[in-house]
């Protein structure tokens, strides 16, 4: 793109359906000052702070004569400035980012072994769909700047991501961005690294390479931005050379921490169909799993497409939590729940759980270093698998946290 | 005539006029503090002498019927609401008034619609005077642009029963569009092309009006059936192709919500109600026909089945939902005020547990009690609440008018009533320092349900107590209004003029709030 030349650029979206969104129209003009025509659902509540938005980004890029079209569906005001900021960098050559307020709830950062049994995928360019998203408590939200995004949207997708990032309260989800395919996903890292992002998802990794390019960038901004926390990355493996590769991918780094599978792309890649029963990924699947649990992180099951049919869903989940999966993505809120409950433990299990629990806890006061249960001797692995039920039982909210208070 | 006279300010804070439209009007005092005295309406005495013995009223045309019952300058013509936004009725009331230069009429509808906008064109010639009813769409936006030549006034259901039994208004002809009717003037909503359900909002009209006109499209042999309205009180009867647009008659808003963020909401309010003990063997709720409300209503139901319970009665607006709760034996009743769809009205047809209702028998604040306040939990809607729980139905922020109150004031005396909305629309934020316009008085609003928490009336202790190891998200209004702040910054006020274009009447006929004029830029 010349950037000498252009002198009128867009950013954002409109139309009947789009909420929660603006479009912005932007000339640079060479006299006349700043002239702004603002069309807005909201002109009542918020007409004035938009246009004293619009000319304070201004202001913030030197731009002195421009005219501004602002079609407002009801914008928040970080969705607003990413939209003038998009418009902007079109038209001039800078580095320089026109960043909202971190919000301080947005510090947090997340465990490895965390429990990651939903993920909440949110198209990067689509604001309406993020807003409530943490509402619906998924483990983690997935602002997507590859798939979800149309070619000619990427590069405002970054700013809509970024202010995101840093505005949007998810209530505690782990914060994930999926950049775009290498070399484009590098590009991406700089947008989203420096805004407390809690994982990156790699897709179409295909090997071990790919992580360690990715985890090179991601260093070097670290180390300029002074980031301590670490940035976690869960590649997505979508291709039959992924497939054959993917122990090495998963254990490849540190910061790995889980590795998920991509089914559409991956059945286009062998030239078949995806089915319900799946036998057409059977192998990929469970190779997945196994090289997952080799390398000591967790397996993520790809995306149920039929956001309407939550007893298909239910199925899948039973047969991908049976296979050793941990997780799965979702598409839409609803189906939340319904991964959520189908990765909990059942009743039995979570009965037996807590009366292994309770055999040990009563050891240990004891002093005794064999644990048993009846007559029977229980291994300390079996023990282990016990805690991790519970743990299990609570986050999935089928057992309450003082369980043994209240027993 | 003034459009209005004398301004105070009432009960609640608000600034009424005293004097509407050349009539003395009382200010609200407080919730239950206005008791009238004195005898109700007294309707002219008509005699078997100036009817056919034969019981055939039929008439030409409705222009006949029209001029037959007098229609003449500065009347108040009356119509309802059953046909929805498939009303032809009304319009073509107006259209013959017009072409008799008959000027400055009181339409007194129960509720005005989008397809009723042909009628913005007798406001400004001056056909008609005002509007006393709810004004929605294009007529709302007519009218809060200050160009009504007089004041408008919007009722509740129950208001517009209490109105007319009092006296306050006096109808000189009724207009009964129905369905069915034989040629003495008995009609009902159930059967017929235009099948509608029932005709309980024109029960009031046909009672207290000086002439009743029953215009439809399906005469049958006498006798008509059930008999919702009974032609003793009808004057004329009329004869027409179409009386409804059946495929408009349907509201749009059976569907139960695709909206995550709405079923969310929905799934937080069941939960609210099973949590707080509402959800019982033998409770009753009444729940709209929003998308949200309907959701609400399929939620109670699992729990009703979960736990082998069965409601008594469901107080409807009803669909398929509620009918198929009836047909599978989870609630004894259905007490309907409208049906809105072809499912509710076959069910009241053929289903004598699903029985047919007026404003009179559920919401009329001046009777001897009604249902209302029976019901164990309602869930209703709302453009605004404020920090106080006050909330507002008939404007939006942007200060214009574009909902009537319907039942919704009436449904407030039940013994929970839980508002379920989101935080914000489109950045407009739902909860507000003090809304627009006041609808209903807070100590009436119990419970607000939004995807970011619950906020329960300080007023309702017991509430507050049943939900502390509820885990459920329980916040003070002030915390979610602050939230919502947050996200989409503190909205300006809409500029609005002194002007007054509407008052907005309490059940019991006093005046609670003024709707004023909308500055255009």
């Amino acid at each position: 793109m010349n950037k000498e030349i252009k002198k009128i650029s867009t950013a954002g979206n409109k139309g009947k359906d789009v909420r929660s969104d603006c479009f912005v129209t932007l000339e640079l003009t060479e006299s006349g000052g700043i002239v702004i025509k603002l069309e807005s659902k909201v002109t009542v509540q918020y007409g004035k702070a938009n246009m004293s938005l619009v000319r304070e980004i201004l202001d913030f890029y030197g731009i002195s004569d421009a005219k501004v079209e602002l079609e407002d569906s009801g914008a928040l005001p970080f969705i607003l400035s990413a939209r003038m900021e998009a418009a902007i960098r079109q038209l001039i050559d800078t580095d320089k980012e026109f960043l909202p307020e971190f919000n301080p709830a947005n510090q947090y950062h997340t465990e490895k072994e965390r429990n990651r049994f939903s993920r909440l995928y949110l198209p990067g360019n689509s604001p309406k769909l993020m807003i409530n998203a943490g509402i619906h408590k998924p483990d983690g939200v997935i602002l997507d700047l590859e798939d979800a995004v149309a070619f000619d949207k990427k590069y405002e997708a970054r700013f809509v991501v970024r202010n995101a990032l840093r505005v949007l309260d998810f209530y505690g989800a782990e914060r994930m961005v999926r950049i775009n395919q290498l070399p484009l996903g590098l590009e991406d890292l700089e947008y989203i690294i420096p805004h407390n992002v809690n994982l990156v998802l790699l897709p179409k990794c295909e090997d071990a390479q790919q992580i360690i390019e990715v985890n090179r960038r991601i260093d070097s901004i670290r180390d300029t931005m002074g980031i301590h926390e670490p940035v976690w990355i869960m590649p997505i493996i979508e291709s039959a050379k992924g497939v054959v590769n993917c122990y090495e991918i998963a254990a490849s780094a540190e910061n790995v921490v889980a590795m998920a599978i991509g089914l559409e792309d991956y059945t286009a890649d062998l030239g078949t169909l995806r089915t319900e029963e799946g036998t057409e990924s059977f192998f990929a699947r469970a190779k997945l799993v196994i090289a997952c649990k080799a390398a000591g992180i967790q397996a993520i099951d790809s995306v149920f497409s039929d956001v309407g049919d939550m007893e298909a869903l239910a199925r899948t989940v039973q047969r991908s939590k049976a296979m050793g999966f941990n997780g799965m993505g979702c598409i839409h809120p609803r189906q939340i729940a319904v991964i959520h409950e189908n990765f909990a433990p059942e009743d039995k299990e979570i009965e037996k759980a807590m009366k292994i629990y309770n055999a040990f806890v009563e050891a240990t006061e004891k002093g005794l270093g064999v644990v048993s249960l009846g007559t029977k001797m229980i291994d300390p692995p079996v023990v282990k698998r016990a805690l991790k039920v519970i743990d299990l039982a609570i986050a999935t909210g089928k057992l309450n946290k003082n369980w043994r208070e209240e027993a | 005539m003034k459009k209005y006279g004398k301004i105070i300010t009432n009960a609640a804070g608000r600034s009424v006029p005293t004097e509407i439209n050349g009539e003395e009007h009382i200010p609200y005092k407080g919730i239950g503090k206005h008791i009238p005295s004195g005898r109700k309406f007294a309707p002219r005495i008509a005699s078997c002498a100036n009817y056919p013995a034969d019981g055939n009223k039929v008439v030409a045309s409705l222009r006949e019927a029209l001029v037959k019952a007098g229609l003449r300058d500065g009347m108040t013509i009356s119509t309802h609401h059953h046909f929805r936004d498939g009303d032809l009725v009304a319009n073509t009331i107006f259209d013959i008034a017009h072409e008799l230069g008959v000027k400055n009429l009181r339409w007194f509808p129960s509720a005005s619609f989008p397809c009723h906008e042909p009628l913005i064109r007798y406001l400004e010639d001056g056909t008609i005077n005002r509007i006393e009813g709810s004004m929605n769409g294009p007529l709302g936006r007519f009218c809060s642009h200050g160009l009504m030549q007089g004041l408008g006034v919007l009722r509740s259901h129950g208001g517009r029963y209490q109105a007319v039994q009092d006296g306050e208004v006096q109808i000189d002809i009724a207009v009964i569009a129905a369905p069915t009717a034989d040629p003495f003037g008995n009609a009902n909503g159930v059967d017929g092309p235009a099948a509608c359900g029932l005709l309980g909002f024109a029960l009031a009209d046909s009672q207290y009006a000086d002439k009743v006109i029953v215009v439809t499209d399906n005469l049958v042999p006498f006798p008509c059936i059930p008999w919702q309205i009974h032609g003793n009180y009808v004057d004329h009867v009329v004869v027409v192709d179409k009386v409804g647009l059946p495929e408009k008659i349907i509201s749009g808003t059976t569907q139960i919500t695709r909206s995550p963020d709405r079923l969310f909401i929905a799934d937080l309010t069941a939960r609210f109600c099973e949590a707080a003990g509402i959800v019982r063997d033998g409770f009753s709720y009444q729940a709209g026909a929003g998308g949200t409300a309907l959701s609400i209503g399929i939620y109670f139901s699992e729990m009703l089945r979960k736990n082998g319970w069965k409601a008594r009665f469901i107080r409807a607006g009803s669909n398929k939902y509620p009918v198929k709760m009836l047909e599978d034996g989870q609630v004894d009743y259905i007490l309907d005020g409208q049906t809105f769809d072809l499912d509710g009205v076959r069910s009241m047809r053929e289903n004598p547990r699903h029985v047919n209702t007026s404003p009179f028998t559920s919401y009329n604040y001046h009777g001897k009690g009604n249902f209302a306040s029976m019901v164990d939990v309602v869930i209703l809607g709302a453009t605004e609440v404020d920090v106080s729980f006050n909330a507002n139905v008939v404007t939006h922020s942007d200060g214009y008018l574009l909902h009537g109150i319907g039942g919704w004031q009436n449904c407030l005396f039940s013994k929970c009533t839980i508002l379920p909305i989101p935080l914000f629309r489109d950045r407009m934020p739902v909860i507000l320092d003090s809304v627009t316009t006041l609808c209903g008085p807070g100590e009436l609003i119990d419970v607000i349900v939004t995807e970011r928490g619950i906020a329960i009336n300080p007023l309702r202790q017991d509430l507050i107590d049943r939900m502390k190891n509820s885990g459920l998200p329980i916040r003070s209004i002030h915390e979610l209004k602050d939230e919502a702040e947050k996200i989409c910054g503190k909205p300006d006020k809409p500029l609005l003029d002194d002007e007054i274009v509407a008052a907005i009447k309490w059940v019991d006929g006093t005046v609670i709030d003024s709707v004023r004029k909308v500055i255009r830029d």
